[in-house]
């Protein structure tokens, strides 16, 4: 297990590393200078030079990506020139709501997506199944842009039972941020649902199919029982892989949600970054994002390793 | 010949993936002969019939610029599969040279590629194209090469998994003792052995990539205005949805068709190339 830990944690530095050089090479391909393009052409050249200067660009390559890693160690994240501030300080404060919400929905997304998954298995080859694997075809073939539109179409705007933008912390206002939660985790949670579900199923009928499932039942286990504590068990393996991918989808996920809903998180920022060319907030947010799903899926891979130990040995 | 006739019964044996190759066909056709189909010019504006509600005129009303929605669907299908299988062509060519050589030579040139092909996966797709985007400009051709890159992983992992075990067969050990060089051994006889599933995930990419192109179509780095692209459709809907919902919904109707349509083929597809999934289900 030691040695199975140690190269995981290796290959995911190595990965990062990769990742710290797309960040930063994004910036060395804007045609024309950059200071120009983020601030407007209407600035004054010392203006421009002193930025010019703050940001550093006037060092060779090498050495901009070399002070951008170490400042990002120290917790440096550069500066935001659109959003006057710091990029850490607004990496802080935007955070949460991102987390909140995608943790929210790849929670729900898991749960419903194993039971429906589960119960469309065990009942294979009936209507309810049937109907099941249905919905979730549909559901992963639906864009989340749609299904927003439906749902803000329905519930705000002819029956005006929920809101249709915003969103607050919810230790900062527990009931307005159910009720502003709600549409947004249906959402974004669907299309998890969905390929949870098809997972699921297709996973549990390999192991339906097994040899010990049989000896579970020979030895005169009731069904239920063979499902709980035998197929369950084994089928639930591979979905593991799934949840590092649906971390991944809430957070790709929240740039169309948190502009549809108008919700200021990470997503809504990165679109901000790229709209407004920030390039200091692009590249840091960029590199943070996909670290903090490196480390996601670090976490999965070890839950991976503890649970199917054949795979340490590879 | 008798052998497809089978594989064709055992393709087609649900009603289910009858319907998703009619459907298929149904936009093919729609984005071969647009001009035939559609009942207007899809960029003709008609500041008259702003965000008119459906009528015999206008099947599925008109959207802010008084454009026809239902022949800007009509040509939206044109984008969608030129974006979607070209993309996911881009994707099989380079994604199977990475898992070919990764899982062929093994070693550190298989865990570099893999780190790689890790990085790609970590970082949010959608923000590094809209990235992409913005840094290098929006064309067709850049929104094929994003989309393809972005589905690299998929084929690159299917592969190397694929060639790992075919790699071990006594054929491939027999081609290296005659003395054939690494390419023509991979080629030759790795190569062909992956070549059911390649087309498995392919069918299955095409949905998905059809769903990232409406996506950035959506937050605006997709196809230019004025093409139609049913993602930009949805989203122009959306700033207007008080006043014309059937502009909204209909785009998205098209998108979920076509995608679940490619889906289930895929599905097929895979059931009926692998005899073992066949029996099972």
């Amino acid at each position: 297990m030691g040695r199975f830990l140690l190269k995981r944690l290796g290959q995911t530095v190595i990965t990062l590393f990769i990742v710290s050089i797309i960040s930063f090479s994004l910036i060395q391909f804007i045609p024309g200078d950059p200071v120009y393009t983020m601030m407007g052409t209407d600035i004054t050249p010392e203006y421009h030079d002193q930025i010019y200067e703050e940001m550093g660009l006037n060092k060779p390559v090498y050495e901009q990506y070399i002070s951008w890693l170490v400042n990002l160690f120290q917790g440096d994240m550069g500066y935001s020139y659109y959003l006057r501030a710091d990029v850490s300080t607004v990496i802080a404060k935007r955070l949460p709501t991102t987390l909140c919400l995608g943790v929210t929905s790849a929670i729900v997304s898991v749960i419903i997506g194993i039971a429906f998954g589960v119960v469309s298995a065990v009942k294979r080859q009936t209507l309810l199944d049937r109907t099941i694997t249905i919905f979730a075809n549909i559901g992963v073939a639906m864009p989340s842009f749609w299904l927003v539109t439906v749902m803000v179409l329905i519930f705000s705007i002819n029956l005006g039972w929920l809101p249709a933008t915003g969103y607050t912390l919810p230790w900062v206002d527990l009931a307005a941020s159910l009720r502003q939660s709600i549409l947004p985790v249906f959402c974004m949670s669907l299309g998890g649902i969905a390929s949870y579900t098809r997972q699921t199923r297709s996973s549990m009928l390999e192991v339906i199919n097994q040899d010990y499932i049989r000896t579970a039942r020979s030895k005169g286990l009731k069904e239920g029982q063979v499902i709980s504590r035998h197929a369950i068990k084994n089928g639930l393996i591979p979905i593991l892989t799934l949840a590092g991918t649906t971390l991944r989808g809430c957070i790709g996920g929240s740039a169309i949600i948190e502009t549809m809903f108008n919700i200021v998180g990470m997503g809504q920022v990165m679109v901000t970054a790229v709209n407004k060319c920030d390039y200091q907030l692009l590249q840091s947010s960029l590199f943070f994002m996909a670290a903090i799903t490196c480390g996601c899926n670090l976490l999965v891979d070890i839950a991976y390793g503890i649970a199917d130990p054949r795979v340490r040995l590879e | 010949m008798k052998k497809a006739k089978r594989f064709c019964k055992i393709l087609f044996r649900g009603w289910l993936v009858r319907i998703s190759v009619l459907i298929i066909l149904f936009f093919f056709l729609c984005a071969v002969a647009s001009p035939l189909i559609a009942t207007h010019d899809p960029n003709a504006t008609d500041l008259y019939n702003k965000l008119a509600s459906p009528s015999r005129e206008h099947l599925l009303g008109c959207d802010q610029l008084g454009r026809d929605v239902f022949s800007r669907i009509v040509y939206g299908a044109r984008v969608a599969f030129l974006v979607g299988i070209l993309s996911v062509v881009v994707a099989m060519i380079v994604g199977c040279a990475v898992g070919l050589i990764a899982g062929y030579f093994g070693g550190w040139i298989d865990s570099v590629l893999m780190r790689i092909i890790d990085a790609q996966t970590a970082i949010p797709s959608m923000i590094l194209a809209m990235a992409i985007v913005a840094v290098l400009g929006r064309s067709v051709v850049m929104l094929i090469l994003i989309l393809g890159f972005s589905n690299i992983p998929g084929f690159a992992r299917m592969m190397r998994g694929q060639v790992m075990t075919v790699r071990e067969m006594d054929y491939v050990a027999a081609s290296k003792i005659r003395g054939n060089s690494s390419f023509v051994t991979m080629m030759k006889h790795v190569f062909p052995n992956c070549v059911s599933p390649i087309i498995v995930v392919m069918t299955q990419s095409i949905g998905g990539s059809i769903l990232a192109e409406a996506g950035l179509s959506f937050l605006g780095v997709g196809i230019e205005p004025p093409t139609a692209s049913w993602g930009a459709m949805v989203s122009a809907g959306f700033s207007n949805l008080t006043d014309a919902p059937v502009f909204a919904l209909a785009p998205g109707v098209a998108i979920i068709l076509l995608v679940l349509a490619f889906n289930i083929f895929g599905d097929a597809l895979r059931d009926a190339l692998d005899p073992r999934i066949r029996s099972m289900d």
